[in-house]
């Protein structure tokens, strides 16, 4: 083999250096002349925040969030998933006031357990409540009614639901985001995503009415309308059998609607959704399954 | 080998035709109470024109047409409309149904013609005399016939396929139509054609029930064009793409309709509807339905009021076996499973099929070993295996630019697939949650 020349090392290495040379200098003015300032606080604000990009604000992002958040159009208070300390980190960094913001959660309309709603049929196939929905809208009793598979559990990024015994999804207040993940999750669009100080809630969705409602679940809305007369006028309306709250007339829902549902379908919640039959069910006798 | 009609894919099911082949079609008693859902037909669901307490006769207009893609609802039986309201529909929800409680000891008399007869009327005429009698396709999907009837202006349509294949296992419904009412398909394909303007028709059966191919072409008139095509057994025949691919070699483009390759399907089924409709002047009240399957007492072939509700039905077959599992409204590759026995049987019902716990196995689903048999199956050439994956991982746009949308959900894939999966489920599923998610933002 021919040894390599002195003069063939020598030039290949300037020929590559001056070509290194060349495109760093190019790179350098590019950086210089097409340089986009960009305020180094929302780096500094993007790191602070907690990363989850679950959209729970109402920004694409969390980077997005920070954003709004330099520009002063959002509120460090409007990330849900921050804890109060790194929220007032932030506010501090930023020198803005931490914000007001209503803690939302997200709350289940539906309180039939399988103690109380039992299901009708077998299902036998993948184990999810999309899939079991498109067959014959499930396995429940209840065409309305929670089918207890756990998609919104699988869903949430936060470790929020639990399955409880009788097979209804627990949201844990202290830990959900309200990014509405479960709400798009759930077949039966059984979530909802409210603020906490919305504690009147009809735990139904069924529109049957009387006996055959209570049939097919023992905590079911019968829409007897008594909440209706109980409640301060206009708080909540019989829609198609359902008792339905309006809640730009919050601060007149008093617990008192809910003192003679026959079903426990109307609850005041306070924390977490009371979804156990014990819980709920209050006036109905006790009947043979 | 090639002369056979026949389309390419698709699988062949066990026929288990036998248990109900060889029994003549029977009426089957008046139940006390006839429950008539509001939707019945592919579109929008009929508005009600009665009030709880109206004293109804058998035919009389109960819900009328809401819209043009829609058909109005007869009353089935004699009797007192009890409620309007929320009951179980065959779809597993609860629709509005209006619910017939049915008189005692009633005669269920003939009555005057409702119907005019069809003898001296035009195109026209005819199709809204098919239309005011609340005729649907009865091959499963109920579409409505009138407007089947009337293609648009733009398209012209040059054959009207008779479609009496029963591709589905168990079922006996057109084979028993064809075999007893020959001369009422005959005569219903001769309205359509006059309805349609069109001079050649085409009656295709599955080899399989010989005894129906002869005596179709036993009673074919000889002056007009009506021929019958025997055709190879498999599974979906009778889908109405697949039908057309058969015996016209035309294929239907995807998102486009039959009548886009100049066809129009209809089922043997609906063609007698509409003969026995001119014929006995009553509406589309009552249709054949196979109750069928191991798990039934006494598997029949019976002429049913529309409305008559399953508990009824099975009670009328001697009631279902110690062993029955599931019942399946329609046939088990395409049908829908119940979860309620008061669920009613609406007009596109063809059978009920009563399971036992030996018919239906639960099975454990293994994962995807790419074998491709589901891709052998599809006769609409998907790739089911790639679109199941998808939809486990829920990925449904990228399901929906595989063209999920031609899928027909017929079951070939789940039928072959050795590991179980249960694909066309997964499909539906999909299906679904695209017409639920909202747009992309």
């Amino acid at each position: 083999m021919e040894a390599l020349s002195p003069t063939a090392i020598l030039g290949s290495s300037l020929i590559l250096g001056g070509v290194g040379l060349f495109f760093a200098a190019l790179i350098a003015v590019t950086n210089r002349k097409f340089r986009v300032w960009e305020d180094p606080r929302i780096d500094a604000v993007a790191g602070l925040l907690p990363g989850a990009n679950c959209g729970a604000c109402g920004q694409p992002g969390c980077r997005a969030f920070a954003e709004q958040a330099v520009a002063g159009a959002m509120a460090p208070a409007r990330c849900s998933v921050a804890s109060p300390d790194v929220r007032a980190e932030i506010a501090e960094y930023l020198g803005v006031d931490v914000g007001q913001a209503t803690q939302r959660v997200a709350r289940l309309l539906c309180a039939g357990g399988t103690d109380v709603a039992p299901n009708r049929v077998e299902y036998h196939g993948l184990r999810t409540c999309k899939a079991a929905a498109a067959v014959s809208g499930g396995h429940k009793g209840c065409a309305w009614g929670c089918l207890g598979l756990g998609d919104c559990a699988v869903a949430c990024t936060f470790d929020a639901i639990w399955m409880n015994e009788v097979g209804l999804p627990v949201v844990v207040p202290e830990k959900c985001t309200a990014c509405g993940d479960c709400v798009r999750a759930c077949p039966k669009d059984l979530f909802v995503v409210m603020p906490m100080e919305h504690k009147l809630l009809v735990q139904c969705k069924s529109l049957l009415e009387g006996e055959a409602a209570e049939r097919l679940c023992r905590v079911a809305c019968n829409g007897c309308g008594k909440c209706v007369v109980d409640a301060a006028p206009g708080v909540i309306e019989m829609k198609n059998g359902l008792a339905v709250i309006d809640y730009a007339r919050n601060d007149l829902a008093t617990p008192a609607a809910t003192r003679r549902c026959p079903t426990g379908a109307i609850v005041w919640v306070e924390g977490a959704q009371p979804l156990s039959a014990a819980a709920t069910r209050r006036f109905v006798p006790e009947v043979a399954a | 080998m090639w002369s056979r009609l026949n389309f390419r894919h698709g699988v062949h099911p066990p026929e288990l035709k036998e248990l109900t082949a060889g029994i003549p079609i029977r009426r089957v008693p008046f139940a006390d109470e006839v429950v008539l859902p509001l939707r019945q037909h592919t579109g929008k669901p009929a508005r009600p024109v009665v009030r709880p307490g109206a004293r109804v006769e058998r035919g009389d207009t109960v819900a009328e047409a809401d819209g043009y893609v829609s058909t109005p609802i007869h009353a089935s039986a004699a009797g007192t409309v009890r409620d309007i309201g929320l009951w179980p529909h065959p779809d597993g929800s609860y629709a509005l149904a209006i619910r017939i409680a049915v008189d005692r000891y009633s005669p269920q008399a003939a009555r005057p013609r409702l119907v005019p007869d069809w003898t001296g009327l035009g195109p026209a005429e005819l199709i809204e005399a098919i239309r005011q009698a609340g005729v649907v396709g009865l091959g499963g999907a109920a579409f409505p016939t009138h407007v089947k009837l009337s293609p648009p202006q733009d398209v012209t349509i040059d054959t009207i396929l008779v479609n009496g294949c029963e591709c589905e296992p168990y079922l006996t419904t057109d084979h028993r139509t064809m075999v007893e009412y020959p001369e009422r398909v005959q005569l219903g394909i001769r309205i359509m054609m006059r309805c349609l303007g069109v001079s050649r028709a085409v009656v295709g059966i599955e080899r399989n029930k010989p005894d129906a191919i002869e005596t179709i072409r036993g009673t074919l008139p000889t002056d007009i064009d009506v021929t019958v095509e025997p055709l190879e057994v498999k599974y979906p025949q009778g889908a109405e793409k697949m039908l057309i691919e058969s015996l016209l070699h035309r294929e239907v483009p995807s998102g486009k309709l039959p009548m886009h390759v100049g066809v129009v399907v209809q089922n043997v089924a609906s063609a007698a509807t509409i003969a026995e409709v001119f014929d006995t002047g009553l509406p589309l009240i009552e249709r054949i339905v196979t109750v069928t399957g191991r798990g039934i007492r006494r598997p029949a072939n019976l002429i049913v009021p529309v409305g008559m509700k399953l508990r009824d039905l099975l009670d009328a077959c001697g009631g279902v076996t110690e062993d029955a599992k599931e019942v399946v409204f329609g046939g088990p590759m395409m049908g829908l499973a119940q979860a309620h026995l008061d669920t009613p049987l609406v007009k596109g019902i063809t059978g009920v099929v009563v399971l036992s716990g030996a018919e239906v196995k639960p099975q454990v689903s293994y994962p995807c070993i790419r074998c491709g048999h589901c891709l052998d199956a599809c006769p609409v050439f998907l790739n089911p295996q790639l679109l199941g994956q998808l939809a486990l991982k829920e990925r449904w746009n990228e399901m929906e630019a595989n063209h999920l949308v031609d899928c027909m959900l017929c079951g070939c894939c789940s039928y072959t697939c050795p590991s179980n999966i249960p694909l066309s489920q997964l499909f539906a599923l999909a299906k679904s949650e695209l017409r639920r998610r909202p747009a992309p933002i």
